[in-house]
């Protein structure tokens, strides 16, 4: 019995060994950088420089809190539908949900300058009305609509998942002690699915939060965010990789705290909903 | 109600498919541009065959796709295995919170940290490149790993501890009781695990934007059309791609449909 | 598991056949060639980094100048594109890449000089570098021809959509007019970005005073409410559709955009433009030193440099090119504008790292308006 757990932790070790080195040396290297200037002596001049980016900061939030909560409004009711579905034609739905996931999603957020460009296929549209041309690209608009177009599987999956697992004996109850049907929505689905609704939050909050190539390609490079940032000072050179590494870092502590918030509305739930 | 629901759901999916649509539209277009269609022509499929870049590229994405998927397998599951087999709590949750990090953690830092530690290590050692071939599949098994554990560990749960123990018993080597009884009761998990690592790794462009060097996958190239004009050949190569992994979808389906009517034990 | 490898091996099948069609199709082109090419390289491989549509690559016809050179010589050519001098240099200096052969600018090819990162080119041991035009000889970031071997000669001025525009304008101002607002585009890139404010503003596109950098980017962030983007070579997809009217970029790309609009014109500002060089130079950190060598000789070839220039559009520093009367662009009066008539013209210096420092902050200043 003793030799076959001792075995059984072994088998993790290759994994130890891998994490420490590719996981959490790089987070080292990466305060060091954050913490020191260019020539290498330990220096607060970085972390002072961050108040210059307080707007792209609060630009990205605010930007990833709508994407994510227009993303949520979508796909709550999509995943509830599907699961009055037939399970067969659930298992298709879903299907077709996540497949756009397999496209490459710079050329899926590319195509959408095609549809929302000034001569794309909107303006052209509503041109035969002779209404327009709107102004739809680089906007704050478009760059949350890419937002909402790129992660809304990451919101759905989760959701979906949790809800086929309620049990079905619990949604009779409620029918049987008499609750409408908003009622059971409210008291009954939405409280034992808000562990798939956290975990879809986050999974679309976090890549929003961060992401550099939908403001660059959707806003006409003309808004900042904490992603274009960072990108814009990894390429100057080694130089600026004090600042973007700082940036990074209140970044990466931003995301923490706003998963720790979230985990605290799911209670506690360890290893989260994955898929 | 049900109509309602319906007309809901397609409303969605028509959202979620129109920029695709635009991309196979105009992947079929005979003038060089993506926002006007002229007419409906093939060339820009004969001028994929001309595009080595492109090619190169799928090659390296397909390449690293599976390398990084089947080494993240085998590594996460053992690891999953052995994280499960630790008694110490606080030394099992603290390895749980290492492991969450790259999959919580915005790509762009993940990427920037990585491509910090390579650089630095490169500068060490002095080597005169350090991003390619293998920083770029080291970061990808980096970000892969975690999804693998994370769904091997649930199966795990599941499965029976005193029949590994009873394979002991009976005379199994441990080796031999993981491969006969542990590895069968989890190994819908595994196969998750690997087909979503397949999946990241393929379609990942931000990490591997920071790590890759020479080695450039698909996404990266097509980042670097999106800079410029973009012609339709790379909508030509995404069409392509979207016809193959539909067709194996369904292929995997229409499979998996026979095997749950067989009855045989479901994936 | 034995679904997984059946579903790999499909995969895999299916993507082999799309794979191995991989180089054949183009028709290589009957050259004639002056130097002479060893193929003692064979099977090395050469790094070469270059501007995004910076070199002929075979598509309309034209000669595949890279898989000429690999017939030649039997060296594989890894190539990639950068669309910013300072992306070159950061993906240089990190140490994280290695390349043989790049095309930095004038003021970009003086800091890697300064910074000791480019390897000496002994010009002598080239055999077509007595084809390169005097002038382009010895230019101010290498004054004695060591590192450097000069590849396009460009002019930055306006391109503008003569269906919106009517009158033609003459000022960097119509980047600031309201009436063509959302029409407008601008470089995405600081140093160009600045220049035109600069010229507007009659300061030294050099100065290292930094309360006129900070008047430069009041006029920058003032342009913003007019603009519809900032862009480096999107200007193409949306200067040749009509998207944007308005747009500073390149001469030599405006050659190429007018071929697919008509409509398009193009002017040099009378406050004066930037001129640069874009030269042929070889990391110090080459791992293949010799076939980058012989890379560049080839690459001033007469009839390679020709292709070369018709298919970029740019204004050639190469002889054989220049008096060629067959040659597409032969006296274009945008490439090669009457000296007398051109408005001033400014290089871009490396300037001090202070300074240099201070816009590069400026600029996301302006982004972050």
């Amino acid at each position: 019995m003793k030799r076959k757990s001792l075995g059984s932790r072994i088998v993790a070790a290759p994994y130890i060994v891998w994490s420490a080195i590719f996981i959490v040396v790089p987070l080292i290297i990466m305060i060091y950088y954050s913490f020191t200037d260019a020539t290498g002596v330990f220096s607060l001049a970085n972390i002072a420089q961050l108040g210059k980016y307080k707007k792209a900061f609060l630009l990205s939030i605010l930007y990833a809190i709508i994407a994510t909560l227009v993303t949520f409004i979508i796909a709550y009711p999509l995943a509830y539908f599907m699961t009055k579905l037939k399970v067969s034609s659930q298992k298709m739905i879903l299907m077709i949900v996540i497949f756009p996931m397999w496209m490459n999603f710079l050329i899926r957020t590319y195509s959408w300058i095609s549809i929302l460009a000034n001569t794309g296929l909107i303006n052209k549209f509503l041109a035969v009305f002779g209404i327009g041309p709107l102004k739809l690209i680089n906007t704050p608009g478009a760059i949350i609509l890419g937002m909402v177009y790129d992660f809304l599987p990451y919101m759905v999956l989760p959701i979906y998942t949790v809800m086929t697992k309620i049990d079905r004996s619990l949604l009779e109850a409620a029918e049987d002690l008499g609750s409408s049907a908003l009622d059971k929505l409210r008291k009954v689905i939405f409280p034992l699915s808000l562990p798939g609704v956290v975990s879809g939050v986050t999974m679309v909050f976090v890549p929003s939060v961060s992401t550099f190539y939908i403001s660059q390609k959707l806003g006409g490079n003309k808004t900042m965010l904490i992603g274009d940032a960072i990108e814009y000072l990894f390429n100057l050179g080694p130089d600026h990789y004090n600042v973007a590494s700082a940036l990074s870092l209140v970044l990466m502590a931003l995301i923490l705290i706003c998963m720790a918030v979230m985990n605290r509305f799911s209670g506690e739930d360890e290893e989260g909903v994955i898929i | 109600m049900k109509i309602l629901s319906r007309l809901y759901i397609a409303l969605i999916l028509v959202f979620l498919y129109a920029p695709i649509l635009v991309m196979v539209i105009f992947s079929f277009n005979s003038a060089e541009s993506v926002w006007v269609f002229e007419s409906f022509s093939f060339d820009w499929y004969k001028e994929l065959i001309y595009n080595g870049a492109m090619l190169t590229a799928l090659e390296h994405t397909i390449i690293i796709a599976i390398l990084s998927a089947v080494i993240s397998t085998v590594v996460g599951t053992a690891a999953a295995v052995g994280i499960m087999a630790i008694r110490n709590k606080i030394a099992k949750s603290a390895l749980m919170s290492v492991t969450n990090i790259p999959m919580m953690n915005a790509d762009i830092v993940t990427g920037i940290s990585l491509m910090l530690l390579f650089v630095f290590v490169g500068n060490i050692i002095g080597l005169k490149e350090s991003l390619g071939f293998v920083t770029v599949l080291i970061a990808h098994i980096t970000f892969n790993l975690p999804y693998v554990i994370l769904s091997v560990i649930p199966k795990l749960k599941q499965t029976d501890a005193h029949l590994s123990e009873a394979a002991l018993d009976l005379g199994c080597t441990p080796f031999k009781a993981f491969f006969k009884v542990v590895l069968p009761s989890i190994s819908s998990g595994v196969f998750s695990g690997f087909i979503m690592a397949f999946t990241l790794s393929l379609d990942d462009f931000v990490i591997s934007y920071f790590t890759c060097g020479h080695y450039q996958t698909l996404p990266i190239v097509i980042y670097n059309m999106t800079k410029k004009t973009v012609t339709p050949d790379a909508y030509a190569l995404s069409t392509i791609i979207f016809v193959v992994i539909f067709a194996l979808l369904v292929l995997y389906n229409t499979i998996q449909n026979k095997a749950d009517k067989k009855g045989a034990v479901r994936i | 598991m034995r679904k997984i490898v059946s579903l790999l091996i499909a995969f895999i099948l299916v993507f082999l056949p799309i794979l191995s069609f991989s180089g054949c199709g183009y028709t290589y082109a009957d050259l004639n060639l002056i130097g002479t090419y060893t193929r003692e390289f064979e099977g090395t491989t050469l790094n070469v980094y270059n501007w995004g549509e910076y070199i002929s690559d075979g598509t309309d016809d034209s000669v595949d100048v890279i898989k000429e050179f690999e017939k030649l010589t039997g060296i594989n050519v890894n190539y990639s594109t950068f669309d910013s001098n300072e992306t070159m240099y950061s993906q240089l200096k990190n140490g994280g890449v290695a390349y043989d052969v790049i095309a930095p600018s004038d003021y970009m090819i003086e800091r890697l000089i300064r910074e000791d990162m480019l390897a000496n080119i002994d010009t002598s041991s080239l055999s077509n570098f007595n084809l390169i035009e005097d002038k382009y000889k010895s230019l101010y970031f290498d004054p004695e021809n060591k590192y450097t071997v000069a590849y396009n000669v460009g002019l930055v001025g306006l391109i503008y959509n003569t269906n919106v525009v009517k009158k033609a304008p003459d000022s960097w101002k119509i980047l600031w007019d309201k009436n063509y607002q959302d029409q407008i585009l601008m470089f995405n890139n600081p140093r160009d970005a600045f220049a035109i404010a600069q010229f507007l503003l009659g300061q030294d596109l050099n100065n290292t005073d930094r309360p006129s950098w900070d008047k430069a980017a009041d006029l920058l962030i003032d342009q913003k409410q007019y603009l519809q983007s900032y862009v480096m070579d999107e200007v193409y997809g949306k200067m040749e559709t009509g998207e944007a009217a308005i747009a500073p970029y390149y001469a030599g790309d405006f050659l190429t955009m007018v071929e697919n609009n008509p409509d398009l014109a193009f002017v040099y500002p009378k406050e004066g433009t930037n001129i640069f060089v874009d030269s042929l130079c070889i990391p110090k950190n080459t791992k293949n030193y010799d076939a980058a060598l012989l890379f560049i000789n080839f690459m001033m070839e007469p009839d390679i440099a020709l292709a070369n220039a018709e298919y970029i559009g740019y204004a050639s520093p190469n002889t054989a090119v220049i008096n060629n009367p067959d040659y597409y662009y032969y006296d274009n009066e945008i490439l090669y504008p009457d000296e007398a008539t051109l408005p001033p013209t400014q290089y871009f210096h490396d300037i001090d790292p202070s300074v240099r420092n201070y816009y590069e902050n400026l600029w996301i200043d302006v982004k972050l308006h």
